[in-house]
Parts: C-alpha cells; structure tokens; sequence
C-alpha cells in the first residue's frame, strides 16, 4: 500500500507540532481564508500501520468537530476531509487565542488586578471566563473530551464576523486588552480548536482530567490569574450537568497530579 | 579523584560495578560485571528466587569486581547501592549486602534511584547533554526531560511497562529467557513479514500495554490451539514470528510518538534511550528515523550499560557524593515505589 504523493500545500504554515501541520490557504474562493491541517507520514512506522492511524485520527477529529457544531459548541466547520492524504480543511477562526489575549490584557493592566476584579474591564473579563467555563461545560455534556485544553486551543471569535466596521479582532481585542472599552467582550464567542487528542467519554474521570489540564495550563501561562479560573469553575458548575461529580472527582485529580506511583 | 562502587538488584540482574571520577575527565569504568537470574521458559523470575540468587552471588561479584578494577578497598570512598524502584525482596537483599560492606569497611553509604542511574550512565557514556530521555525496561516506561534540577516525567506507560509486555508475551510462546526474552523476540521479529492489526493506545505522552498484550496473547493463544490465522491480503498463514514482528512494530511506534510529542513539547532535537528495551535495534532505529527528521539525533548505549549495572549506580551515587549526599545507615531502606522525579538532582545546573 503506497502511501499518497503529498501535496503542495498552497498557504503559510502556521503551526509544526508532533503529530501535525496547520497551515493558513483559501478554499474554494480567493477571500474565503481555511486552516488545512495534515498528519504528515511517520517513515519510522510501518506504512500499514502509519496510513491506519493516520486516517482513524483524521475521520475522528473531523467527527468530533461536526458532532460539536451540531450540537451547538462553537468550533471550526469542518470544509473537507481527505483522509487518505490526512488532510482537513476546515474553518479559519479570525481572533486572538485567549492565551494572547489574556497576557495582552496582563501586559497593558497592571492595574486593576485580574485577581480583584471590580470595573469595567474586569467584569467583562469575568463574563468572558464564565463563556470558557459555559463552552467546556457544553463540551462535556455531549460527552466530548477535547484533550489538550490549553487556553492557546481556545480562540475569541467576534460575533459579526464579517462586517467590515471590524477589520481586524485581533487588534480590536488588544484594544479592549488595553482598557479602550469601544467594543464589549461580550460580543466574543469563545471558541475550541484543536480537537487532534479528542475523544468521545462519558467518564467523570475523563472530564476532570480535562479540566485538570487546563488548570494546569492555565496557572502556568497565567500566574496572576487565580482567580480568573475560579470563575471558569463556577460557571462551569452551573452549565454542566454532571458537574458536581466531575468537580469532585477534579479534587482527586488534583491530589494525585493524574499520575500514578511507580511500581518497579 | 573518587572512586564508587555500585550494587544493583532491582530485578533479575545482580550486578557490581567500581568507577572513578577525576575532575573535568570522562568517568573511568574500573569493572563492570553481572550475573542474571534465568526462569525456565514460560515463567518469570519471582521475587523469593531472585534474592535467593542475589544472596548468594553478591560477595563472589563483589570479590571479582575488586580484583578486576584493580584497586583495594582503602581506595574506595562511598558505597552505592539501588534504594529503588525495584522488587522488594531483591532490592533488600542488596541493600543488605551494602550495609554490610559500609561497616565492615567502614565507608559511607549512598542510596540511589534506579531510573536516574539509567540516565546519569547514558548521558555519560553518550555525552547528550541536555536530551529527552525515553527509559523503557521491564518495570518502567518513561519519558523523562531535565528542568529545575529534576528529571520530569512528561509521559509514561499508564499500566505495565513495554519490557513486562514483551516479557509476557515471550511467556505465552514459550520462548527462551535466556539471554533475555525481549532479545529472543528481536530476533524472531526479524523473521516477521506480516503486520496484523493490534491496538494502538496513546492519550499525549502516555501509552498504555494491558490491552496490547491481552490481545496479542489471545490471538496467539488461539493459533497455538490450531486455528490457522491468515494475512488478508495475501492469505499466507500469519506465524509467531509475524506475531513478534507486529507486537514490536507497534508498541515501539507507540513509544517513538510520546518521544517525539515530549521533544517538540520542550523543544529539544537530541533523544537518548536507556533501560533494557532500549537495547532493540528496531527500536532504535526507528527513534534515529524520527529524531533525523527533526533534525536531531538519537544517543543509545549498547548491553553493558543498557541492561541492568552496577556502574551506573555506582555513577549516579558517586555524582551525589560529590555534593555531599551519603544515606546514613539507619536509613538505607529501599522501596518499591521511588519516582524518577522525586530525585534532587544537585548535580546539574
């Protein structure tokens, strides 16, 4: 079984990670801008082996994205999928990650303190980690795990897209990131990327070490920020069903660090 | 300039070896000898056996190794011995064999975790100074990088070790443990041509082996009943060989995608393989195949440092010497359960 003559990408190559490459291109019209994500050929596996998984991630990423938007979680529209090649085009999603955000906001505010909330800047801040805490906890109730929860896999999309007042969201948000309040974060969705370590779960365990994960990287990039994901917490309790045993469960995780203690 | 000597018996090898240090000089290896425990085929090593031979080999390997390095005990300065991970009764049985050595020769004591022996010995003998380390053995499979002086486990095996598996499944085809099952597997996979599908199990750095080798073995089981299995595609009866040569090729791809998901995660090019396993040239060359792909190399050692040492122990203890660490008697106790990244690693930068 030959593996298929790769292609000539025709975009810039946004991200090289272990297991894939993202690029930026367009589909089907000039202005119409797609992320086309490959799972390029591992030659130090058996080329069976290399096209079975290579295809399974690539049909089940594509899955979880489309099971998603039916279901009402905000993440990029699946275009096209080729799994042969282990390519799939899907939506570009315009907008800072949070992750930017958030140290631009870090950055630009030393004061107030992300930590004591109060003014404008900070309430909206509070609504935009209760968005997080209400987006994963949707995720969670249709039994999606994402994975990888970091707060660069979760994008600010502005609601009006496409109107041309805003010509770029990135810079609108740096703007807002900066105290000059002329649009609301409340007129963001929170948006999930990035579902290449996904799977279908209805296990507490799971869920938690999802939310474990994210805490994680969260309190990592984001030190000042304790407080911030008290609120994603918060709000997640109220939008998820099962939240109450993943919570306690999220304590257990949190005891044992997910890791296990080495026999032998 | 100090010279160590190391006991090791976390599993089935009893091994003693004599190092010395000299300053801004490579490590001297003085000795470095072994004997290994062999369980029939078809059975492992129980832990009651193992100390049995451990106990009465480790004074003529202590002898041996004396008299190979070439140095008197007066020249040595400190006494290393495995504290653990490791089995109980083994890893008491050298401890007992250490304590007994620091009185009678009235030398210091020093305690030492068994993974970061493994990994003080490769960076040594390999001189990768900074890499991701994948460490894979019959009781361990890690992924291991260097930050804030600890080795930092960012992926592992979630259930059994790569070693146990390939251990086990030597056993369920009645293969010879002599010299090691994991190397009889290499070299009936060799003779493999067909790749049947088994389970492909990783969650980001971790992996997992139970359902790999609970399948694998039921698979077999089934062939050594007499049921004829087939390849697909070419209808060629799929032999023990081809079973071997599957088992390999896709735990080792399993391990080499953890490896390279922690290596782009800590943005490291340079890969070193330690423990047991890592002594399969499938696996690697496969690794090599990877890390030239980023760009980088692969750092492997060969059988003598690979496998199970008493020099690597007498490495690792004699780095933490020299920074003043020594396990007073009353506290050289071993244990099972001793996490690579509970180690001060004082040593390094």
């Amino acid at each position: 079984m030959a593996p298929p003559t790769p292609r000539l990408i025709d975009g810039t190559l946004l991200k090289q990670g272990a297991e894939a490459h993202v690029y930026k291109s367009t589909f089907l019209l000039p202005d119409m801008p797609c992320v086309i994500k490959v799972r390029p050929t591992k030659p130090y596996r058996h080329a069976t082996l290399d096209m079975r998984l290579t295809k399974h991630r690539c049909v089940s990423e594509a899955r979880l994205l489309n099971r998603c938007r039916s279901m009402g979680v905000p993440c990029p529209a699946v275009y096209f999928v080729d799994e042969k090649r282990g390519e799939i085009i899907m939506e570009w999603i315009e907008g800072p990650s949070v992750r930017d955000f958030l140290n631009d906001y870090m950055d630009g505010n030393s004061d107030p303190d992300p930590n004591q909330g109060g003014g404008a800047a900070g309430t909206q801040l509070d609504t935009l980690m209760q968005n997080i805490g209400q987006t994963i906890g949707k995720l969670h109730d249709i039994d999606i795990i994402h994975g990888d929860l970091t707060t660069s896999n979760l994008m600010l999309r502005h609601r009006e897209l496409q109107a041309p007042a805003i010509e770029s969201p990135r810079q609108e948000c740096q703007g807002l990131a900066k105290n000059n309040i002329s649009t609301s974060l409340l007129d963001f969705d929170v948006v999930l990327i990035d579902f290449g370590l996904g799977q279908v779960s209805n296990s507490d365990e799971d869920k938690a070490v999802d939310l474990y994960v994210l805490e994680r990287a969260f309190l990592s990039t984001h030190p000042r920020a304790t407080r911030l994901f008290n609120i994603i917490l918060d709000s997640y309790k109220q939008n998820c069903l099962s939240s109450a045993v993943v919570l306690r469960r999220l304590q257990e995780v949190r005891l044992r660090g997910r890791k296990k203690s080495m026999i032998g | 300039m100090t010279i160590a000597i190391g006991l090791e018996g976390s599993a089935n090898k009893l091994g003693v070896g004599i190092i010395r240090h000299t300053p801004s000089k490579p490590a001297e290896i003085l000795s470095n000898i072994r004997h290994t425990f062999v369980s029939p085929p078809g059975e492992g090593f129980l832990p009651k056996d193992t100390a049995i031979h451990h106990r009465s080999w480790v004074v003529k390997l202590v002898k041996q190794a004396l008299k190979e390095s070439g140095v008197t005990v007066g020249d040595v300065d400190c006494i290393c011995y495995t504290k653990g991970p490791g089995m109980g009764a083994p890893l008491q049985s050298v401890a007992v064999a250490a304590r007994t050595l620091a009185l009678l020769w009235d030398k210091p004591l020093v305690g030492v975790n068994h993974c970061v022996g493994h990994i003080e010995m490769g960076r040594e003998i390999t001189g990768a100074d900074n890499p991701v380390v994948l460490y894979v053995s019959g009781g361990n499979t890690q992924v291991i990088a260097y930050a804030d002086q600890r080795y930092r486990i960012f992926g592992e095996a979630l259930d059994i070790a790569i070693g146990n598996c390939l251990d086990r499944f030597a056993r369920t085809l009645n293969i010879s443990n002599d010299p090691a099952p994991g190397y009889n597997i290499e070299q009936m996979a060799k003779k493999g041509k067909h790749l049947i599908d088994i389970p492909y199990t990783v969650k980001g750095m971790d992996c997992s082996f139970s359902g790999i080798l609970g399948f694998i073995d039921a698979y077999a089981g089934e062939m050594l009943s007499g049921t004829e299995k087939r390849d697909p595609d070419t209808g060629e009866l799929i032999t023990p060989e081809d079973l071997c040569f599957s088992l390999q090729e896709t735990a080792f791809a399993m391990l080499v995608e953890i490896t390279e998901r922690a290596m782009a995660h800590v943005g490291s090019t340079q890969v070193l393989i330690v423990g047991g396993v890592g002594c399969n040239e499938r696996l690697q060359e496969m690794m090599g195949i990877m890390a030239r792909d980023r760009g980088g190399s692969v750092y492997a050692t060969d059988e003598r440092f690979c496998i199970d040492n008493g020099i690597m122990i007498a490495h690792a203890g004699l780095l933490a010497f020299q920074t003043g660490f020594t396990t007073p008697i009353d506290e050289s106790t071993c244990t099972q359960r001793f996490r690579t990244d509970e180690v001060f690693v004082k040593w390094r930068d």
